[in-house]
C-alpha cells in the first residue's frame, strides 16, 4: 500500500497536468469570442473566420488571451480548480451553511440518486441470483433465460429508460423512484447472473461426487457446497453491478421532467449551459461510485476472512 | 448373507465417446471379503478407478452385477455403506479441518452432541490432533490428505474406497502415510479398496493385490499376500516382499501391450 502510493499520486498528478494544459486549446475560441465582444483586437477578427482556424493557430496568434481561457464563466472545458471550487460550493459549503438538503446541494441530489441505485442494486442482485440458481439447476431455464439476458444488455438503456418511465406511470405508479430502480436493476442483474452461474458451477466434479457418496440431497449440496463456493464470484460481480446500478439510476434521471438527482443536474446543466454544474455532478457520480465499490470491497474482505479464505 | 463385502460378477462398462466405444471394464469378476485390504494396480486406462467408482455407484456398469455389503451399489450408497477418499483432498476451503470432518455428519444427520467426539476420534486416528480449527490452506498436502481420510472415517461406514489418495505426495510422506494407514486399518477394522500406481505401495499395504490391464480394462492377476498383518516399513527388503512385487510386475508387463 505505502509502496504503491507514490506511483498512484504521480499518475494522478500527471492526469491533472494534462487536464490543466488541455484547457487552453479547448477554451481559446470562447475566450476570443468574449474578448471580441468586449471590443478587443483579436486575430482573425470575425467569429466566422475564427471557426475555420485551428486552435493552435488561434493560440499562437492571440497569446495574450490564452490566459483568459482559464477564467471563463462558461468554459468548454473547466479547469480542475474551477470544478473543485464548484464542487465545494455545492457540497461542503452547503453543509457549513446548514443547507445540506437544499435543491442546489449535490449531497441532496446524490442522496436521491443513491436511493434509486441501492433499490435497483438490491432488485437486480435478487433477480440475478434467482435466475442463476434456475440456470444451474434446470437446463430448460438456461435455454430460456440466458439468450434473453445477453440480448437485454445489447439494447441501449437510454432508449429503454423513457419507455420504462412511461410504462410504469401507465400502471399507476407515480414518481420517479420506482422506474429508476427498475432501470438500475436492468443494468445490474446481468453481471450478478453471469458471476453467480460461474460461481455455482465452480465446485469440481470430485467435490460434487463426494456429496453424492454421502447421499446428500439437492438442497444440502446447494447450501453446503455450491453457495459457499460461489461467494468470491458473487462479490466480484456485485462490484460491477453496483457501478452499473448507479449508471442506470443516472440514466433514469435524464429524460426530461426529472428535477432531482445527479442525472437531472447533468441534464439541467446542459440545458442552461452551465458546464461547471455538469462537471461537478459528474464528479459527484464518480465519487459515489468509488465509495460504493470500495465499500463492497471492504465487505468482501471481511466476509472472505470470516469464511477462512485468504483474501 | 455371505462374508463378501464386495462382489462383482461379469462387470462391464463401456463409455460411448466420439472416437467410438471405450471398454473401460470388461467381464470383471472379483470377490472382496470383509476386512480385506485390496489394492488395484495397473497402468492408466486399465479401469481401476472406474471399478472403484462402480462400487461407489458413481459410475453405472453397462452389464454384469456388483453388490456392496450384499446390496446393490445404489442401495449401499444410499445407506452410506462406504467412505470415499479422492485423489485430491478436496477439503472445503471455507471450512476448518474440524468443519470439513463434520460435513458428512451434518449431511447424514448425526446428532450435534456426537460431532465433537467423532471429530476428536478421527483426528487422533490420522494423527492430526490440535488441527481442528485450522483452515486447509494452513496444512501441507500430506496433512490435507490425512484430513480427507479422517472425513471418510467420521461416519460409520465399514468400507473405505481410496482412489490414489497419495498419488500426488512425495516418497517420504507417502511411506509415512502408508504406515499410518496400515495401523488405522488394523484399528478401525474396515474393508479397504485402494487404487494405486505404485507396486511397493500395493504390496506393502494389501492382503490382496488385483493387477489390472487396459484395453479392455480387465483383471489379469489376483495375488493373495502371504505377508503377516504386522508390517514394519523394512518388510519391503525381505525376499517374500520382493517375490510378490516381482509377480505384480510380471502381471503388469503381461497386460501391457507396448504399442
Amino acid at each position: 500500500m505505502t509502496k504503491t502510493m507514490p506511483a498512484v499520486i504521480a499518475v494522478l498528478f500527471g492526469l491533472l497536468c494534462f487536464w490543466f494544459l488541455a484547457v487552453a486549446p479547448m477554451n481559446i475560441r470562447v475566450a476570443l469570442d468574449q474578448a471580441d465582444r468586449a471590443g478587443a483586437e483579436v486575430m482573425p477578427a470575425t467569429a466566422v473566420a475564427r471557426r475555420d482556424t485551428s486552435v493552435w493557430r488561434l493560440m499562437s496568434d492571440n497569446r495574450a488571451y490564452v490566459r483568459d481561457g482559464y477564467y471563463l464563466d462558461r468554459p468548454r472545458l473547466p479547469t480542475p480548480l474551477q470544478v473543485g471550487r464548484e464542487f465545494w460550493k455545492t457540497t461542503g459549503a452547503m453543509v457549513l451553511k446548514g443547507r445540506t438538503w437544499s435543491k442546489r446541494s449535490l449531497i441532496f441530489h446524490g442522496w436521491v440518486t443513491l436511493q434509486s441505485t441501492l433499490w435497483g442494486f438490491l432488485l437486480g442482485t435478487a433477480i440475478g441470483i434467482t435466475a442463476a440458481v434456475a440456470i444451474v439447476y434446470a437446463r430448460v431455464a438456461e435455454m430460456a433465460i440466458m439468450p434473453w439476458a445477453v440480448i437485454s444488455q445489447a439494447v441501449p438503456i437510454v432508449a429503454l429508460a423513457p419507455m420504462i418511465i412511461v410504462l410504469t406511470s401507465q400502471v399507476g405508479i407515480d414518481g420517479r423512484g420506482f422506474p429508476k430502480a427498475v432501470i438500475s436493476a436492468y443494468l445490474s442483474f446481468f453481471p450478478v447472473l453471469v458471476g453467480m452461474v460461474k460461481g455455482l458451477r465452480s465446485p469440481a466434479v470430485e467435490q460434487l461426487d463426494l456429496l453424492k457418496t454421502y447421499n446428500a440431497q439437492g438442497f444440502q449440496s446447494f447450501m453446503k457446497l455450491r453457495l459457499p463456493a460461489s461467494i468470491p464470484y458473487l462479490f466480484t460481480s456485485l462490484k460491477v453491478a453496483i457501478a452499473a446500478a448507479l449508471v442506470g439510476a443516472i440514466v433514469g434521471e435524464l429524460p426530461t421532467g426529472a428535477i432531482r438527482g445527479l442525472g437531472a443536474r447533468i441534464l439541467i446543466g446542459d440545458q442552461f449551459g452551465t458546464p461547471l454544474a455538469i462537471w461537478s455532478a459528474l464528479f459527484a457520480a464518480a465519487i459515489l461510485a468509488g465509495v460504493l465499490v470500495t465499500l463492497l470491497d471492504g465487505i468482501q474482505r471481511l466476509v472472505l476472512r470470516r469464511m477462512g479464505m485468504q483474501a | 448373507m455371505s462374508d463378501a463385502a464386495i462382489r462383482a460378477t461379469d462387470l462391464s462398462l463401456t463409455f460411448q465417446t466420439n472416437d467410438g466405444p471405450v471398454h473401460a471394464l470388461k467381464d470383471v469378476s472379483l470377490e472382496i471379503n470383509k476386512g480385506d485390504f485390496v489394492s488395484f494396480i495397473g497402468p492408466s486406462g486399465c479401469g481401476k478407478t472406474t471399478f472403484l467408482r462402480c462400487m461407489a455407484d458413481l459410475e453405472h456398469p453397462t452389464s454384469g452385477s456388483i453388490t456392496v455389503n450384499g446390496q446393490t451399489a445404489e442401495q449401499a450408497r444410499k445407506s452410506r455403506a462406504y467412505g470415499y477418499v479422492f485423489q485430491h483432498a478436496g477439503l472445503y476451503p471455507w471450512r476448518t479441518i474440524g468443519g470439513n470432518i463434520r460435513l458428512p455428519l451434518e449431511i447424514m444427520g448425526y446428532s450435534k452432541a456426537d460431532h465433537s467426539d467423532r471429530v476428536a476420534r478421527v483426528l487422533s486416528l490420522v494423527d492430526l490432533n490440535g488441527f481442528e480449527n485450522k483452515y486447509p490452506w494452513q496444512l501441507s498436502g500430506g496433512m490435507q490428505q490425512r484430513a480427507s481420510i479422517a472425513r471418510a472415517l467420521a461416519f460409520d461406514a465399514d468400507i473405505l474406497l481410496m482412489d490414489e489418495p497419495f498419488g500426488a505426495l512425495d516418497e517420504i510422506v507417502r511411506d509415512h502415510l502408508n504406515e499410518q494407514l496400515l495401523k488405522l486399518w488394523a484399528k478401525a477394522e474396515k474393508t479397504i479398496c485402494f487404487v494405486t500406481h505404485s507396486i511397493p505401495e500395493a504390496v506393502y499395504l494389501s492382503t490382496k493385490i488385483v493387477v489390472m490391464s487396459p484395453r479392455p480394462g480387465r483383471i489379469s492377476d489376483v495375488i493373495d499376500s502371504p505377508l503377516p498383518k504386522e508390517r514394519p516399513l523394512d518388510i519391503r527388503d525381505t525376499p517374500e516382499f520382493l517375490e510378490i512385487a516381482h509377480r505384480v510386475r510380471d502381471g503388469l508387463r503381461a497386460g501391457h501391450s507396448y504399442d
